[in-house]
C-alpha cells in the first residue's frame, strides 16, 4: 500500500482544510459549520496560549494522575520468550482509561468558549465516564448518547455516569451501537448548536476533531519516549495499540512516526473473523464519507454502512480516524487484527501473569503482542498501550467464559 | 461563479409559473423505496396531480444524521426492501417518462453518491431526469466533491441555509448554488419543532437581500396552516416528515403498503396545496 510518495515528515498533517492525504475533511450539515469554524479558531488560540497548557499540566498531574507508568511486563516477557515487553499503563489514569486525556483538553476548551452544555457519544462507556467526570468537576451539564445495545453490555459504566450526574440517553435508532450514538449526538448538536459543546471521544469527526483529539492524546507517546530513554537509554523498537476510532493508538504512535526504525502496529477488531462480522475498517473496508470525514468504512456495495461487530464495545465502530486511513495508505503503520477469541485469551493470560486486568480493547493489542513478541530477539523493546482497565468488562467476560466451560 | 446550466430550466420554469399564478411553490419530499419501490413511485406520480410543484425524492441512507425519526425510519424501510441508488434512479426514469415538466430533486447524504462514483452518478442522474441535488453533509467547504462537478454536468446543487448562516457566511453558501435556496427553518433535525414563522419571514428577507434565486423554507411544516404561514414570505414551502408520517399511518404491522397508502399522502398534499394557494402574492412582472 506504499505506492504514494513518502513525505519528509508524517507529523505535519492535516492541511488547513483538515485533510490527511485524501482523508478527513468537514462533511457536516450547514447548521454545524459556523460552530466547527468557531471551534477551530478557539482551539488554535488555546494551543498558542501558555495558560491553557498550564491548566492542562496541572489537571493532568493532580487530577488524572499523569504521567502513567511505563511498566516492564517481566512475566509476560518470560512467558513469550522474545521481545522485552513494556506496558504503557493508561488504565491507571483517573476513570480507568486513556479517554480522560482528551476529555480534559476539550472540557478546558469548552470552558474557554463559554459553553455550559456538554454532549458526548460513547461505546464502551469509557469516554462517557470521562466526560461525565470532568463535567462534574467543572459544574457543566452532561448528556451522553449511548447505543441501547451498549447500555445493556456496559451496565457498570452506565451506573457510573449516573452517579456522576450525567444523563445517559440510550439510542434506539439504527444498529443501536456507537455509530448510532454518534448520529444522535450530531442530531442534538444541530438542535442545540448555540450553547452546546460536542466532546467527541476519538480521532474522528469533522476537522478539527481528528487533529485536536490526537494532540490531547499525544501525551501518551511523548511520555513513552522519555520513559523508555530513562529505562533503556534508547527508543523502543516497536509499538502496539488497539484501534476502534484510534485515539489511544494515534496518541502513542504520533510522536514516533518520524522515527523510521520504530515498527508500528495498529490492531483492529476482527470480531468473529474477517470473513464474518467484524469491526476491522482498514482490513475489510474501503474509503467513504461518514460522521464528518472521509475514511475507511465498512459498508455494502451501495454505500450503506454495515453493522460492525466486536466483543469490545469500544472497538465496535464501522469506521476509523482519517489519519489512520492515511497512515495505512502510506504504509507507515501496519494494521492487523485480532478476533474476539484471541482477545479473550490475551485477557486471561495478562490477568494471570501480570496481575493486570486489561479492558477488552487493549486485550486485542495484547493478542498481537502474544503473536509478535516470540518472533523478536530478546533485545527488541516492544511497547503495548494498556488503554483501559477491564473491570467494566467482567460481566461480559464471565458470560463468554461460562458459555465456553459449559 | 458558474452560470446557471440548462438542466435547471425545469426548476426556473416552475418558479416562473408559480410567480405568474401569484403564489408560492409547494415542494414535497418522500423517500424512494418507502415502503416498497412501486408504492413510492405511485406516490411520486400522484404528487404533482395533488398540487406539488417540485418533488424531492430521498436517497435512502443508513445514517441520516440531520434527519428526525420519521425520515430515519423511512430510509430503513426502503433499505429493508433492497432500495439502492440504481433502483432510485430507475424510479425517477419511470416518473420522467410520464411527466416532462415537474422538477425532480434528489436529496440525501454523500456516501452512497461517493461510492457510486461522482461522475457516473451525475451522468446517470441527469439521464434519468433529475434536475437538482440536495446533499446534507456537503457544506461549501467541500464544494470540490460534488457541487462543482454537478454544476458542470448541468445539475443544480441546492444549498441549505440555516439560522446559523449569518450575513458573513451567506455569500459563501450562495456561491455555486443553483435552482433555489433551501432555508432550514430551525436549528434541528427534520420533522422536529415547529418554527417561529415570524423569525422565518425575517430570515427569508435577509437571504433575499443576497440572492435573486427563489428561497424555499422547510423543516417543521406539518399542515396547510403552516404552509400558508410560510408562503407569506417564501417562494416555496417544503414538506417531508409530515407526508412520511401520513404514509406510515397506513402501513400494516410488517410495514407493507395498504389500499389507503397513496391516498393518505395525496390527501395531505391537497391540504398543503390549498394552504399555499390561499396566500396571494404579487404576480411577477
Amino acid at each position: 500500500m506504499s505506492a504514494q510518495a513518502q513525505p519528509n515528515s508524517y507529523r505535519t498533517g492535516p492541511d488547513e482544510r483538515g485533510h490527511f492525504g485524501q482523508f478527513g475533511g468537514r462533511f457536516v450539515a450547514e447548521t454545524l459549520m459556523p460552530n466547527i469554524l468557531e471551534l477551530e479558531k478557539a482551539y488554535e488560540e488555546a494551543r498558542n496560549d501558555p495558560s491553557f497548557h498550564a491548566d492542562m499540566a496541572y489537571f493532568s498531574t493532580h487530577y488524572i494522575g499523569r504521567p502513567s507508568p511505563l511498566y516492564f511486563a517481566e512475566r509476560m516477557t518470560e512467558h513469550l520468550g522474545g521481545a522485552k515487553i513494556y506496558f504503557k499503563r493508561e488504565e491507571l489514569n483517573h476513570t480507568g482509561a486513556h479517554k480522560v486525556n482528551n476529555v480534559l483538553g476539550q472540557i478546558l476548551l469548552a470552558r474557554r468558549m463559554g459553553k455550559k452544555r456538554i454532549i458526548a457519544e460513547t461505546g464502551a462507556g469509557q469516554h462517557g465516564v470521562a466526560t461525565a467526570t470532568l463535567c462534574a468537576r467543572f459544574g457543566l451539564e452532561c448528556i451522553v448518547y449511548m447505543g441501547a445495545v451498549d447500555v445493556e453490555r456496559q451496565k457498570p459504566n452506565v451506573f457510573r455516569m449516573n452517579m456522576l450526574g450525567a444523563k445517559v440517553v440510550p439510542v434506539q435508532s439504527g444498529t443501536r451501537t456507537l455509530k448510532d450514538a454518534m448520529n444522535e449526538a450530531l442530531r442534538d448538536w444541530v438542535t442545540n448548536v448555540a450553547d452546546t459543546f460536542y466532546c467527541i471521544g476519538t480521532v474522528a469527526g469533522p476537522h478539527p476533531y481528528p487533529a485536536m483529539v490526537r494532540d490531547f492524546q499525544c501525551v501518551i507517546g511523548t511520555e513513552t519516549r522519555e520513559q523508555m530513554m530513562q529505562a533503556e537509554g534508547r527508543l523502543p523498537d516497536s509499538l502496539v495499540a488497539c484501534i476502534g476510532g484510534g485515539s489511544n493508538a494515534i496518541g502513542l504512535f504520533h510522536p514516533f512516526l518520524d522515527d523510521k526504525d520504530v515498527e508500528i502496529y495498529g490492531v483492529e477488531a476482527a470480531g468473529h473473523g474477517l470473513s464474518g462480522l467484524h469491526a476491522a475498517s482498514l482490513t475489510g473496508g474501503r474509503p467513504g464519507v461518514l460522521h464528518g470525514n472521509r475514511t475507511y468504512l465498512l459498508m455494502d456495495r451501495d454505500g450503506q454502512i454495515a453493522d460492525a461487530h466486536s466483543i469490545s464495545a469500544g472497538l465496535d465502530y464501522p469506521g476509523i480516524g482519517p489519519e489512520h486511513a492515511w497512515l495505512h495508505e502510506m504504509g507507515r503503520v501496519k494494521y492487523i487484527s485480532a478476533t474476539d477469541e484471541e482477545a479473550l485469551d490475551a485477557f486471561q493470560l495478562c490477568s494471570r501473569l501480570e496481575g493486570i486486568l486489561p479492558a477488552l480493547e487493549p486485550a486485542h493489542a495484547l493478542a498481537k503482542v502474544i503473536e509478535l513478541a516470540p518472533k523478536k530477539p530478546k533485545d527488541h523493546l516492544m511497547v503495548v498501550n494498556i488503554s483501559g482497565r477491564g473491570d467494566k468488562d467482567l460481566f461480559q467476560i464471565a458470560e463468554h467464559l461460562g458459555n465456553q466451560i459449559v | 461563479m458558474l452560470k446557471t446550466q440548462p438542466m435547471t430550466q425545469r426548476i426556473e420554469a416552475r418558479f416562473q409559473k408559480c410567480r405568474q399564478e401569484g403564489r408560492a411553490a409547494l415542494v414535497t419530499y418522500v423517500m424512494a423505496g418507502d415502503p416498497d419501490p412501486e408504492t413510492s413511485l405511485a406516490i411520486l406520480k400522484s404528487l404533482p396531480k395533488a398540487g406539488a410543484d417540485i418533488v424531492e425524492f430521498g436517497l435512502p441512507f443508513t445514517d441520516p444524521m440531520a434527519d428526525g425519526p420519521a425520515i430515519q425510519a423511512a430510509g430503513l424501510r426502503a433499505l429493508k426492501v433492497g432500495q439502492d441508488t440504481v433502483k432510485t434512479l430507475d424510479l425517477i426514469r419511470r416518473f420522467r417518462a410520464e411527466d416532462a415538466e415537474t422538477p425532480v430533486i434528489l436529496m440525501g447524504y454523500f456516501n452512497p453518491i461517493y461510492v457510486y462514483g461522482v461522475d457516473r452518478f451525475l451522468a446517470d442522474a441527469k439521464e434519468a431526469g433529475v434536475d437538482g441535488l440536495i446533499v446534507v453533509d456537503l457544506p461549501p467547504e467541500e464544494d470540490d466533491e460534488l457541487c462543482l462537478p454537478a454544476l458542470k454536468a448541468g445539475l443544480a446543487f441546492i444549498r441549505l441555509a440555516t439560522p446559523t448562516t449569518d450575513d458573513k457566511r451567506l455569500p459563501a453558501v450562495l456561491t455555486n448554488t443553483a435552482g433555489f435556496v433551501y432555508y432550514v427553518s430551525i436549528t434541528g433535525i427534520t420533522g422536529a419543532a415547529t418554527p417561529d414563522f415570524g423569525k422565518v419571514a425575517t430570515a427569508v428577507e435577509r437571504i433575499k437581500r443576497h440572492t435573486s434565486l427563489p428561497v424555499v423554507v422547510g423543516f417543521g411544516v406539518k399542515s396547510g396552516a403552516h404552509a400558508a404561514a410560510v408562503a407569506q414570505g417564501a417562494d416555496g414551502v417544503v414538506v417531508g416528515s409530515a407526508l412520511i408520517d401520513a404514509l406510515k399511518g397506513t402501513l400494516d404491522a410488517e410495514d407493507r403498503a395498504t389500499a389507503g397508502s397513496v391516498e393518505a399522502v395525496t390527501k395531505l398534499v391537497k391540504e398543503l396545496s390549498e394552504g399555499v394557494r390561499s396566500v396571494a402574492k404579487r404576480a411577477a412582472a
